[in-house]
């Protein structure tokens, strides 16, 4: 194992959030004080309680997940299309290091950039509502899961990505309505029985629903099934890059 | 020779379907300068890359030191380092930085004390804390140098250090190439400056279209070149070569109107004044002369096109 170099990337990639620590910080920051200024506040009052979890709260998990699925996708897509696009990636396919430990190192750096984001986005709630979390191993599981297996997903965007347009395209078009759409804002029982049948192919929505049953202990699908399908999701984006690394696909000639 | 790193029957084709090496075969020995010389599209670059590891070959195999470079690729890759032939540099890490990262890359532990010597070495070391995106381009070349040496590469691969670089920068270069073969390491570099080859390999390969046409001794090489013809121009043309000139290596055009001597500027004595004497007994008129030199260029020049169809 080459552990130095599993460091150097890692660190290489958390000095990159560093230098620009108040565009990493400060917009998932001031957008979810956005989000519940609009949505917890002003709608929100207006809307009765959930499952008897008044709105405000309710949005909560939603919310965090929103900000750690594009934050995870972004962080990691980017930090692997980079080197790519500069052509300084010669340098990692020269090194003694295995794609393993070139996959620790950016999808552990990118998935610690949105744990933390995470975290403070949960600290930045806390300040609009009394926050009471019912099962806290549980919410950090969720987190940590939700975490590493979108870090990969956005790995695998980046190392598919030979521009900038694919870039952004999968985060845009796919990432942003499947959240939007997986019961952020709302219960899913609430929609028409069409809208709920359909809604469950949306993978996202065992996300948040399972994230939301470990603060409220109130969902829209059993936890157990929202676990297997993070950790089913996560499986198959090692399987992915396995495959692209085996394989060389858009990785090497 | 002891080789370093032996290539056998190795070659490369692209997805494109471009072939651009084939069945290349050389032994690179310990210690050594070689410079692999072609022109644009020869090949040098894929060459260096499947060495490196970040080209994988189609056929053949490569061996660093006694590792393959595949299946031992932990082994081969921390001793060798690459400086690769583009600029290719992030923009907002410090040369400190990006000089450790590399290190580190390369499974070495922090050695600040060494990193620093190299930096100061290559005249960076006033530059450390400066981003690379503020860097002039010779600046630039000198930290992808410390980069490939950051972890203390037994090999070291330049590819065309010196493309676009001024004669100022180009001489440092060839000084900081020196120092590093004197500091024990083999060292490989492409060029498409004949000169380049000449001042500092010991080796010279020339390499066109894929294939690894020569691979000589500098000295041999130049032993070639060395060997200088006199052209005579005679007044009047001669119809044979008089019996009283046949022990000179000489040759009478077919007009007759030219005597050449082929000669070895090395050797203790050319035999010019004998040749030139004889020829006067022999009753040539001389009308002119000169002198014809072939150098590393005509033999490059050579190769290269008799490979072309």
């Amino acid at each position: 194992m080459n552990f130095q170099a599993i460091r150097v990337i890692f660190h290489q990639e958390m000095l990159r959030a560093w230098e620009t620590l108040f565009q990493s910080l400060a917009s998932p920051v001031i957008s979810t004080c956005l989000y519940f200024i609009v949505f917890g506040s002003a709608i929100g009052s207006r809307i009765e309680n959930i499952d008897g979890v008044p709105y405000g709260l309710f949005i909560v998990p939603g919310l965090t997940m929103l900000s750690l699925l594009t934050q995870s996708i972004a962080n990691a897509s980017f930090g692997i299309f980079f080197p790519k696009f500069t052509g300084t990636i010669y340098e990692i396919h020269s090194a003694p290091i295995s794609h393993f430990e070139i996959l620790i190192g950016y999808v552990g750096a990118a998935a610690t950039k949105s744990l933390i984001i995470g975290i403070i986005i949960l600290f930045t709630a806390s300040f609009f509502v009394e926050l009471n979390i019912a099962h806290p191993v549980w919410m950090v599981t969720f987190l940590i899961l939700t975490c590493i297996s979108f870090s990969l997903f956005g790995f695998i965007i980046g190392l598919w990505a030979n521009d900038f347009e694919k870039l952004q395209v999968i985060p845009l078009l796919v990432i942003t309505p499947l959240v939007f759409l997986g019961g952020s804002f709302y219960s899913v029982n609430m929609l028409p029985p069409f809208w709920q049948s359909v809604t469950l192919f949306n993978p996202v929505v065992y996300l948040i629903s399972g994230f939301r049953w470990s603060f409220f202990e109130v969902s829209d699908v059993s936890v157990g099934v929202s676990l297997a399908m993070i950790v089913g999701f996560l499986v198959i984006c090692i399987a992915i890059v396995g495959w692209m690394f085996r394989t060389g696909y858009r990785v090497k000639q | 020779m002891q080789a370093i790193v032996s290539i056998k029957d190795l070659s490369k084709t692209y997805q494109s379907g471009f072939q651009a090496l084939k069945h290349v075969n050389l032994d690179i020995a310990d210690g050594e300068i070689l410079a692999l010389l072609g022109p644009n599209g020869a090949g040098k670059t894929t060459l260096i890359s499947i060495i490196s590891g970040i080209v994988t070959p189609s056929t053949g195999s490569v061996s660093v030191n006694g590792f393959d470079n595949i299946s031992d690729y932990r082994k081969t890759r921390a001793m060798i380092g690459l400086v690769p032939q583009e600029l290719t540099l992030g923009q907002f890490d410090t040369v400190w930085n990006t000089v450790s990262f590399s290190r580190g890359l390369f499974g070495r532990k922090k050695d600040n004390a060494y990193l620093e010597q190299l930096l100061k070495d290559l005249s960076l070391f006033d530059k450390k804390d400066a981003e690379l995106r503020a860097l002039s381009g010779g600046m630039k070349r000198r930290v992808l140098i410390a980069k490939a040496l950051s972890h203390e590469p037994k090999i070291l691969f330049l590819d065309e250090p010196t493309a676009g670089v001024d004669v100022e920068l180009r001489k440092d270069m060839w000084n900081i190439v020196r120092r590093l073969r004197d500091s024990g390491v083999t060292i490989i570099l492409t060029t498409h400056y004949i000169e380049e080859a000449e001042e500092i390999a010991d080796r010279i390969g020339v390499i066109n279209k894929g294939e690894l046409l020569l691979v000589e001794d500098k000295k041999t090489l130049m032993h070639n070149l060395g060997k200088k013809q006199l052209i005579v121009e005679l007044k009047q043309t001669a119809s044979h070569l008089p019996p009283s000139l046949a022990g000179y290596d000489l040759e009478l055009s077919n007009d007759g109107e030219q005597l050449t001597y082929t000669y070895d500027t090395m050797s203790d004595s050319t035999g010019i004044t004998d040749m030139l004497q004889a020829i006067q007994s022999a009753g040539l008129l001389l009308k002119d002369m000169h002198i014809k030199q072939s150098s590393l260029e005509d033999i490059f020049v050579d190769l290269v096109k008799e490979v072309k169809p």
